[in-house]
């Protein structure tokens, strides 16, 4: 099993002919993403690796029955795609785009909150469930089906944690990149509340880094109501305070955010915080042994 | 992106909120003629980007012409030291010379967005003059806040009930609401992510004035503002990461010895935190996103040894949609074009890892192959000792 997505979920992609929309469309067909058809304005009626494509999201899932869409629309345009599908029905949108100017994702944020959708990032490498669906731009070989479910705010660290567990045997259910904006659609709580109903997840791994308070929410949560294992890393031990470290979200401010707040909160919890980024798998294995 | 309190006060004034008359000079002489304009009666303060310049000596108040050109004398060119620009302090280029108040009351108004929300929240307190993080640890209670709607923006409402909260009475309380409305529109006309009065005060004339004015921008909603662009003051940056934006790469600056190229932001800290786990200090943040070309890797060789401190290199790239071998081939190339002097540790993982590991091993170069995360930064470490 998985959560958000799995064999069923039918994919529509907005900027499918981009040149990030294309490449990543094809790579979504090649490991065996059921993408349905896509969106860019202008070019209704011509047709993408035999895939249909639409003005707007609405037609598209009117033709096509799409119930998932992944957005590779540029920045300045983007929060009015997350809020074109959230319109026309969508139940889940994955934004990739980075670089959202906060005041129009605030926007879309609400108004998504308002429909009956999901939004996952902005600013994040997308979502899979290994071996049925990938809806991102991750590297499907590095992930093997297996049963641990995987929640991050990083990309590439996100990688290098799946690649640690994959090497252990330790395949992943879900993994959920939630992406680096200060604003985002999923947050920690909610992605770990889908892993918490799901029979087959047995541990979770979250990867936060500094900035915000996300994970603080997330520690008390977990003390709360979890009873599966949780594997937790922070990024940003080592980033001096007032910076952003590369993602917009990633920033110390008034001395709120850092890594240790966040680590002591998640081990206050009961998470099993690792030091270092390279002992992810093998906390993992220990936590289940 | 952060601006000058000038600049952030003339965006103020873009949208009618109350600031002191006033404008900036660069010379003693430029300030004297200033301040004759004004009455002679001034605030002479140094303007960089650092909060607590008061403190560093960086503000005189005067009453003179004279004085002021004696007050610009003094700040224009000194080293301001304060809490935020570490112990070198930052040089002051230019001086704010501003018509002097005579302050009945002192408050902070401020607005920014409460993550946990993903929300505007628009916060003010009676402690004015004082910073808002340690009103919040010490008496918490005495921070208004208001929750903006996002569907309908501020509400007159909110102002005034946080006028009144504040303790204005009479005529003030429409002054003080109408400029908290206008702060709010500034924030949103202005894409900003922050924007904080502190402090906000009464005059004993019974006026309502920003007296200070701290505007940052978002920097993804810049492009919507393309005047914007004038106000970046470049002496204000560390050099290198002014040269690292050029190209397009994501470097901060940090204290260590060991240079550190990374793809994505998160492996780019993680990969920090390992090195001083591994009893090394990372010399920098750098991030050559998802492209990590040759000329990426090149151009991040360049501002690495930029850097006299750094003493050894570590390569970190989890190849994606990234080919390590590309990768490989651009370190390779980056390396016969530029003269590096310090030892490089390489970890590839990821799509074609272990081609990229055989080019890296059969290159004649001399590099350290790093096999997995640990054994890159313990390598790293090994290295400079």
């Amino acid at each position: 099993m998985s959560v958000l997505v799995d064999e069923n979920t039918k994919v529509f992609v907005q900027a499918i002919t981009g040149s990030e929309g294309s490449f990543h469309t094809r790579q979504m067909l090649e490991y065996g993403t059921k993408v349905v058809g896509g969106s860019t304005p202008g070019k209704g009626g011509q047709e993408f690796e035999g895939l249909p494509v639409f003005n707007t999201v609405a037609e598209g899932v009117a033709a096509t029955g799409a119930n998932a869409s992944i957005i590779f629309v540029p920045a300045p345009f983007a929060a009015d795609a997350v809020m074109e599908a959230a319109d026309a029905g969508i139940e889940l949108v994955i934004c990739i785009t980075e670089n959202i100017p906060v005041d129009d994702m605030v926007k879309a944020y609400h108004y998504v909150q308002a429909r009956s959708t999901r939004l996952i990032g902005p600013n994040c490498p997308g979502i899979i469930s290994p071996g049925k669906c990938k809806i991102g731009i991750m590297p499907g070989f590095i992930h093997e089906p297996g049963r641990i479910g995987i929640i991050s705010r990083s990309g590439t660290l996100t990688y290098e944690a799946v690649g640690q567990l994959t090497e252990r045997g330790l395949g992943q259910s879900t993994a959920i990149g939630i992406g680096g904006d200060p604003v985002i659609g999923t947050r920690f709580v909610d992605a770990l509340a889908l892993f918490k109903d799901d029979p087959d997840t047995d541990a979770v791994v979250m990867i936060g880094e500094i900035g915000g308070t996300a994970e603080e929410e997330a520690a008390q949560y977990i003390k709360a109501h979890y009873d599966k294992p949780v594997i937790g890393f922070i990024a940003g031990r080592t980033a001096p305070p007032g910076r952003r470290m590369g993602h917009a979200g990633a920033i110390i401010s008034g001395g709120k955010g850092t890594a240790e707040d966040k680590m002591a909160a998640m081990r206050d919890a009961g998470i099993y915080v690792c030091e270092s980024p390279a002992e992810i798998g093998e906390t993992v294995a220990k936590a289940l042994s | 992106m952060k601006i000058h309190e000038f600049q952030g006060k003339e965006i103020l004034r873009r949208y009618g909120v109350a600031v002191p008359e006033g404008r900036v000079a660069h010379t003693p002489g430029e300030a004297e003629q200033i301040a004759e304009e004004l009455g002679g009666k001034v605030v002479v303060k140094a303007q960089i980007h650092a909060g607590g310049r008061g403190k560093g000596g960086g503000v005189k108040v005067v009453s003179s012409s004279a004085e002021a050109r004696q007050a610009a004398k003094a700040i224009l060119g000194m080293q301001l030291v304060t809490h935020q620009t570490g112990p070198d302090g930052q040089k002051v280029k230019q001086v704010l010379v501003e018509k002097a108040s005579d302050i009945e009351s002192e408050f902070y108004l401020g607005i920014t967005l409460d993550r946990a929300q993903s929300k505007l929240v628009v916060m003010a307190s009676s402690e004015g003059g004082v910073e808002i993080e340690q009103v919040a640890a010490e008496s918490p209670e005495k921070i208004l806040r208001e929750t903006v709607d996002p569907a309908v923006g501020l509400q007159s409402f909110q102002a005034s009930r946080l006028a009144f909260g504040l303790g204005f009475e009479g005529k003030q309380v429409r002054a003080a609401a109408s400029l908290i409305m206008k702060l709010y529109q500034a924030y949103v006309g202005a894409d900003c992510s922050i924007a904080e009065i502190n402090p906000l005060v009464t005059t004993k004339d019974g006026q309502v004035l920003a007296l200070d004015a701290k505007i940052n921008f978002d920097a993804n909603g810049l492009f919507r503002h393309k005047d914007f662009a004038s106000l970046r003051d470049l002496d204000e940056e560390d050099d290198l990461e002014v040269e690292a934006s050029k190209f397009d790469l994501n470097y901060i600056k940090l204290d260590g010895n060991i240079g550190c190229m990374v793809n994505g932001a998160g492996l780019a800290m993680g990969t920090m935190d390992i090195i001083k786990l591994a009893g090394g200090e990372p010399a920098n943040f750098l991030d050559v996103g998802g492209g990590a070309s040759a000329e990426t890797v090149e151009n991040g060789f360049k501002i690495l040894l930029s850097d006299p401190n750094v003493k050894a290199i570590l390569i970190n790239i989890f190849g994606g949609i990234v080919r390590c071998d590309r990768v490989a081939e651009g370190v390779i190339q980056a390396r016969k074009n530029i003269d590096v002097n310090v030892p490089i540790v390489v970890r590839l993982a990821g799509t074609n890892a272990d081609i990229a590991a055989k080019m890296l091993e059969e290159s004649e170069m001399d590099f350290a192959v790093g096999h997995g995360l640990k054994d890159a930064a313990e390598k790293a470490v090994a290295a400079i000792q």
